[in-house]
């Protein structure tokens, strides 16, 4: 699906940068080649995932959940377990274990919710590397937990006050400090989207969910799910667990943030009213106003809170080989209610679309078929804004 | 038809001033570029407002929020050409823009548009040149030349391929980072710039944090140009009168 030449999935991707990060990410594809795919690397990765990120991953059947949805059998893939909290642990150790084999001595990472800031402040304590990570002013106050822990691990953590103070404007930041630094700085970009080769670097440390989870799924009920379902902000997690369902007949969804209203600047759906442009290095889905500037998004979930999707996701939804729709704050904020009360999991709030959607879709499949979700992350991060703003109640 | 770029390099030397369309206002921008033409500038890059400037440092970040909330759009960058081509018939205009409001505009009908306006180049900051081969015909049909940036990081090898596809003059932006006003040139400046003048086919035009008059002697020691960029939009956002703009354009002048 990745054509090398053309650095792009269909048309989608590319390598739109200045001049100046060309070098660093010809180097960045170099390294790929001959470090990621070496077997000592993918050795000590894979011992780093077991004994420190904590896989492989439980998969957990949800009977009280599909019971008060009169669902079928759903099961969760629990990213939610791995230290840290989420799956962006998968991608923060192998970026700077990379980092580390490069020669770079420090790191920058642009987060939304957190959890990819705080996986790579992880990552680059346990590896004896400087972190430093880039946040909107308006998410470091709606992720407080995330912020302090990263500042307890050593991080240092930029507030960015510019445009809509959130993960876009984080990317923005980041980017321009890796223009200037790159000779000393690996940028470890959180999600699968950005230019090549970061969409596939990304993809490829996230294709452990995937591969696990088709194992543990055959092994317990000797059959693929009807279904895969994952939240997709930039679309790390979705792509880490659709990929391993690529060529089986299975369906594949990606649920987006709808946050408040269909209006542009009321939601993050970039299928929804998005149309294909350029923002951050790729080609892909964007929401953006008619003169090509690029709109404010908003959702409850600050990691789907994003105006640009994977390229990779871009090519599947022109393809029609996975299908994406998008559900409300109110649709994600009820499901992450609920899954707290029948099941005793806490999911994170952008986990929680996912979660919304299968409670919609439910009543049209057979008892006994399967559904597959990422549960992408934990909401512990998401509990005091939620009680401040008086929404658990 | 007269090549207004090569002109320039057949006088002397090339004085680039880069300006953000709209910032302060169009009128502003119309007003600040013959202020500036009138000091000695004889080339000027036209900056196309855009909402993620990832290239640029805080001054044209904000340049370019500003022109954005007073609804700038190409279409008014395309009209503040127009107005300059007729006051300069010979100084060329360079549209710098990222790539995405012209991906939206249809790049084919935005650039014969832009050609029309009186612009006779393209500097698309976010398209290097393995994704610049559409644009490098589109605007070979439209007339247009299309200039790309060399670094201090660029390679040989990218450096040759860019050197066959380049046209006008190789924009050396001297140092790594974003823009923004600098005291001094890079240690490497000599160099780096020497190596790229042995093989260029095109004269050399240095920028990124030139804002004096002995920075800039310096570079057209070794380049057939230097571009002021930051310097001058702080001067527009700090609201300085067209005669102090003048003054301002003419006190970086070398020899002056």
């Amino acid at each position: 699906m990745l054509n090398k030449t053309t650095k792009r999935y269909g048309e989608f991707g590319g390598q739109f940068a200045p001049e100046i990060l060309m070098n660093a990410l010809q180097n960045l594809e170099t390294a790929i080649e001959s470090l990621v795919n070496s077997s000592d690397f993918q050795q000590e990765l894979s011992f780093l995932l077991q004994h420190y990120a904590g896989r492989p991953t439980a998969l957990t059947e949800v009977k009280n959940f599909s019971r008060a949805i009169k669902g079928p059998r759903i099961f969760l893939k629990r990213e939610d377990l791995l230290h840290t909290g989420a799956h962006k642990i998968n991608n923060a150790i192998g970026q700077c274990l990379l980092a580390k084999k490069m020669g770079k001595s420090r790191v920058i990472a642009e987060t939304g919710a957190g959890q990819h800031g705080l996986a790579t402040a992880t990552a680059c304590a346990y590896l004896g590397l400087t972190a430093e990570i880039y946040m909107g002013t308006v998410d470091i106050k709606r992720q407080r937990p995330n912020v302090e822990k990263m500042q307890l691990l050593g991080a240092k953590v930029h507030a960015v006050d510019t445009g809509a103070k959130t993960l876009k404007d984080a990317v923005n930041e980041a980017l321009r400090d890796w223009s200037a630094n790159y000779n000393t700085t690996h940028y470890c970009l959180g999600s699968a989207l950005g230019p090549y080769p970061f969409p596939q670097l990304v993809a490829k440390f996230q294709a452990i969910i995937g591969q696990e989870v088709k194992q543990q799924l055959l092994t317990l009920t000797q059959q693929l799910p009807q279904a895969v379902i994952a939240c997709v902000g930039g679309g790390s997690n979705a792509i880490g667990i659709f990929q391993a369902f690529l060529d089986d007949p299975v369906q594949l969804i990606g649920i987006e943030a709808g946050g408040h209203g269909n209006q542009l600047g009321e939601h993050a759906a970039r299928f929804l009213s998005g149309s294909p442009g350029v923002l951050h290095g790729c080609y892909t889905y964007l929401l953006q106003t008619e003169a090509g500037q690029i709109a404010s998004t908003a959702s409850i979930s600050a990691g789907l809170d994003y105006p640009a999707v994977g390229p990779q996701h871009a090519y599947l939804h022109k393809n029609q080989r996975a299908y994406y729709t998008a559900v409300s704050d109110t649709e994600a904020l009820t499901a992450f209610k609920l899954l707290s009360r029948t099941e005793g999991i806490i999911p994170a709030l952008e986990s929680s679309h996912a979660l919304a959607y299968c409670m919609t879709i439910a009543h049209q499949f057979h008892p006994n078929d399967c559904l597959l979700i990422n549960l992408s992350g934990r909401g512990d991060k998401d509990l005091p804004e939620l009680l401040a703003k008086g929404l658990l109640s | 038809m007269m090549d207004r770029i090569a002109q320039v390099f057949k006088q002397g030397s090339a004085y680039l001033g880069y300006l953000t369309a709209g910032h302060q206002g169009l009128e502003t921008s119309l007003r600040a570029a013959c202020a500036l033409i009138a000091g000695g500038v004889n080339m000027l890059e036209i900056g196309v407002p855009f909402s993620d400037p990832t290239a640029d440092g805080p001054v044209i970040q904000l340049a370019m929020q500003d022109a954005l909330q007073r609804g700038t759009t190409l279409q008014h960058c395309l009209t503040l050409a127009t107005e300059l081509r007729q006051l300069y018939p010979h100084l060329p205009l360079i549209l710098f823009s990222y790539y995405n409001p012209i991906l939206k505009a249809l790049p084919k009908t935005f650039l014969s548009h832009a050609k029309q306006a009186g612009f006779d180049a393209t500097l698309i900051v976010d398209l290097p040149i393995e994704e610049a081969l559409p644009l490098i015909t589109l605007n070979k049909q439209a007339g247009l030349a299309t200039i790309f940036v060399v670094t201090p990081d660029t390679t040989n090898t990218r450096f040759a391929i860019i050197n066959q596809y380049a046209q006008g003059f190789i924009y050396y932006a001297c140092r790594r980072g974003t823009t923004g006003v600098k005291n001094d040139l890079p240690e490497d400046f000599q160099t780096r710039i020497s190596e790229l003048k042995l093989t260029s086919r095109l004269p050399v035009v240095a920028g990124f944090g030139i804002a004096s008059q002995i920075v800039a002697q310096q570079v057209l020691t070794y380049a057939e140009g230097f571009v002021v960029g930051s310097k001058f939009v702080t001067a527009i956002e700090q609201k300085l009168t067209a005669a102090e703009l003048t003054n301002l354009a003419r006190s970086l002048l070398p020899n002056y």
